[in-house]
């Protein structure tokens, strides 16, 4: 368990070659990619970009030698592969670990509970000497910026930055010469963002492997790679790659039309309608107030019969949330935004303190938002998720929508326009958890929209979305506070906020934690 | 909850050893109380159960934090055995249809104590013992297959983040205007539905979980271990112990004559 013992296996960049390479997913009838031409050299930094469904993450999966449905006797199912993908001049697949793929949830990229174990789990599976594991282990741990965090530490306690950091870790231990990154920040705070992209160029710089990494945020990976790819949906007239040369250049060129296809580029903020007013803080009918509220995910624990309250992750929290207002709550990770706003919208118990809502809101409910029956909930306040897949309850879009409407016995009139203001008019009989990722969101928002509560708690609503699915929100939700419903967004969004206008509620951090 | 069930910070004398070692220890004990249900044999070998305890870092109000459930499920098991079994004896209690006499009361607490018993080993073993110790011991030293250890493994980090998941979906599916609250019927249907979100994210978790392990070269032939699972001879003694604490149970029950092979019938 020395470090300074040699680990041995220096990285060996990899190049890739993709010759008329295609992909179509078993029971789909579209290609996710056809007829790429491609070929990368060892050490080059490539930045994919595209619409969605150009199929970036089907190559990086290929490339990382895990795509497809394969069986035990290493066929995959009914998918179809053409054309050729090598990575050396050898098939992905027959060659583990050198390769390392990063994806977005970081939940799933822990695989061990204790970090140390996870690092090495890679270099474990390639049969590296147990010596040199845990040399590589502490190596990989430096270089990402966890090594003052005890080998035995436990997974769980961090945070979306940190379990990103230790997959990355992870995969150095497996001495890549590839490494692929599929949206690897998208669902991390903007310290986060940073922390992830910084580890990645330190790693870059020390083993000089191949890097190819698919994000929306341009700005995050531009000064990082010294390449920009561009990839079109598959079609059996054109090339794969649309557009393909060093970052400036292809930003210039195609700026107008990236952008049109959503993506992030430097320096863009999509227009988005402007608020007819925005009224003066203060004013507007008082909807919900919060006063002394400390808030908390967890319940109260029973003790023999004392009631233990669970500790509070922030406390002594004041709002106020008028029809007509936006309210932006932001604040580090950690810091119990998204806990607040649940709390502020009935969904969980205020540890102490109150929610009041005032009688223009309640109109006969009670005071206690948490109090009322769920029926009463959603015509008075309104909840998105930040995963909208949480909230889908039934197997089709157009019932998901009608399933508010329908318990209230009410308001079925107004999905017609939220399905044409919301753009979900051509998915009408699909299945919600079909949909894409902004097609999501956009039906999310639609559904709790459909009861037409009087105020909107949002959590997170932009993360991850494409440049096209935010300026659509922002837009949307304008129109909404000009129409005087009350909206509350959890965001660490700035340009969000601004394009919303009103107050904003910044919530400290609660508690040290580690960096 | 997921930091409960981890050992940070225990350090008795039980944590030290090899988990395959306690394994074995658990099991033939629990053998032997498996076999029969009398309340010599169950009760001989509770006593030394409550012994170790301190040797596993475990006190009472722990166990009660993590075993709870088994404790309920041996207390109602008991008392329904009492109620129900076929009397003989003396009648006790007369309720009608429910009715106690001394041998259904003798046999209920036989099982309660022998619940108590069986139950008490595992919840020792669990709470000396890191679950990714006990993969290596079972993947090294016992050669199960590694992948069936260690995606069962991986698979049960996920179960604590299901438990996240399912306080989250509830609310999520309030806001949507789906009760939890109001009759049986409508609470049955509301856990439903939930539970159908839930194996949603659950079969979407899993597949990332497996992409990612798969990206890390998992599911080769040829592995190594860096966590090396060793033995000592504090392992013999761990060994030694259910020996010798299934022996006394078995003879204390034959000697008292209380021994009562289940299978026999009585």
């Amino acid at each position: 368990m020395v470090p300074s013992q040699d680990a041995g296996g220096a990285v060996r960049p990899a190049a890739v070659s993709a010759r008329g390479w295609g992909w179509r997913h078993a029971g789909r009838s579209r290609p996710a990619v056809h007829a790429l031409d491609l070929d990368i050299a060892p050490g080059e930094r490539v930045l994919l970009l595209g619409p969605s469904g150009a199929g970036k993450s089907t190559l990086l999966h290929a490339l990382a030698g895990v795509l497809g449905d394969i069986n035990d006797d290493g066929e995959s199912g009914d998918a179809d592969e053409s054309g050729s993908l090598l990575v050396d001049g050898a098939v992905p697949r027959a060659q583990r670990g050198r390769a390392g793929l990063m994806q977005q949830d970081p939940e799933t990229q822990v695989v061990l509970s204790r970090v140390g174990d996870d690092v090495a789990f890679g270099a474990e599976n390639l049969a590296v000497p147990r010596d040199a594991i845990w040399a590589r282990v502490h190596e990989a741990l430096a270089d990402v910026g966890l090594a003052h965090l005890p080998l035995d530490h436990p997974t769980s306690a961090l945070s979306g930055g940190q379990k990103q950091r230790l997959a990355l870790a992870g995969i150095l231990a497996m001495r890549p010469g590839l490494i692929l990154l599929d949206e690897p920040t998208a669902n991390l705070d903007p310290d986060g963002v940073l922390e992830v992209r910084d580890a990645v160029a330190r790693c870059l710089d020390k083993t000089g492997a191949t890097l190819v990494v698919v994000e929306h945020r341009v700005s995050v990976w531009k000064d990082l790679v010294d390449r920009i790819v561009v990839l079109q949906p598959g079609s059996s007239s054109e090339s794969a790659v649309l557009l393909d040369g060093p970052p400036d250049r292809v930003l210039r060129e195609a700026r107008t039309m990236l952008a049109a296809a959503g993506v992030w580029v430097p320096g863009y903020v999509p227009a988005t309608r402007t608020r007819d007013l925005v009224p003066a803080p203060g004013t507007g009918n008082l909807l919900l107030a919060a006063e002394q509220l400390a808030v908390s995910r967890e319940r109260p624990r029973r003790k023999g019969f004392r009631r233990i309250p669970p500790v509070p992750v922030q406390d002594g929290v004041a709002a106020q949330v008028r029809a007509g207002q936006a309210l932006a709550v932001t604040g580090p990770n950690g810091a119990g935004k998204s806990t607040f706003a649940l709390t502020l919208a009935g969904l969980l118990e205020p540890v102490s303190g109150k929610v009041s809502a005032s009688l223009d809101l309640s109109q006969g409910a009670g005071i206690d938002p948490y109090k009322w029956k769920a029926e009463q909930l959603i015509s008075r306040v309104g909840t998105v998720f930040q995963e909208p897949e949480h909230q889908f309850v039934t197997g089709k879009v157009l019932d998901e929508l009608l399933f508010g409407p329908r318990h209230l016995g009410h308001g079925e009139e107004r999905v017609d326009e939220l399905l044409e203001r919301l753009r979900l008019t051509h998915v009408v009989d699909a299945n919600p958890y079909t949909l894409s990722g902004g097609e999501k969101r956009r039906l999310s928002v639609a559904t709790v929209l459909a009861a037409s509560p009087q105020v909107l708690v949002l959590d997170e609503p932009t993360f991850g979305q494409d440049a096209n699915t935010w300026a659509e929100l922002a837009s949307f939700l304008s129109e909404l506070l000009d129409a005087g419903t009350a909206v509350v967004s959890v965001t660490h969004d700035a340009e969000f906020t601004a394009a919303l206008g009103g107050v904003e509620l910044r919530m400290a951090a609660a508690e040290v934690v580690a960096p | 909850m997921r930091q409960e069930l981890t050992l940070h910070g225990n350090h008795a004398l039980l944590a030290r050893a090899n988990p395959l070692s306690k394994f074995v220890a658990v099991l033939l004990i629990t053998a032997v109380l498996a076999l029969s249900i009398d309340w010599v044999s169950a009760s001989v070998a509770l006593v030394f159960e409550l012994f170790l305890f301190p040797l596993a870092g475990l006190t009472l109000s722990l166990l009660w934090q993590r075993g709870w459930p088994l404790i309920v499920a041996a207390a109602i098991g008991g008392w329904s055995t009492s109620i129900l079994a076929p009397d003989s004896g003396r009648i006790l209690l007369d309720a009608g249809i429910w009715t106690m006499s001394q041998g259904s009361l003798q046999l209920g607490i036989g099982f309660l104590l022998r619940g108590f018993a069986i139950a008490l080993p595992a919840v020792l073993l669990m709470s000396c013992t890191d679950p990714t110790d006990l993969a290596d011991a079972l993947a090294q030293k016992a050669r199960l297959p590694h992948r069936f250890v260690l995606g069962t493994l991986a698979a049960m980090r996920l179960v604590g983040l299901m438990a996240e998941e399912w306080q989250t979906i509830g609310m999520a599916r309030r806001a949507r205007g789906v009760g939890s609250r109001g009759n049986l019927a409508q609470r049955v249907k509301a856990t439903l539905g939930q539970s159908f979100g839930l194996l949603v994210q659950a079969i979407r978790r899993a597949s990332r979980l497996a992409v990612t392990m798969e990206a890390r070269g998992f599911g080769g032939g040829k592995r190594t271990w860096a966590r090396a699972s060793t033995f000592s001879v504090l392992d013999l003694w761990v060994v030694a112990g259910g020996v010798l604490v299934a022996a006394l149970a078995l003879v204390a029950a034959v000697t008292a004559g209380t021994w009562n092979m289940v299978w026999l019938g009585s």
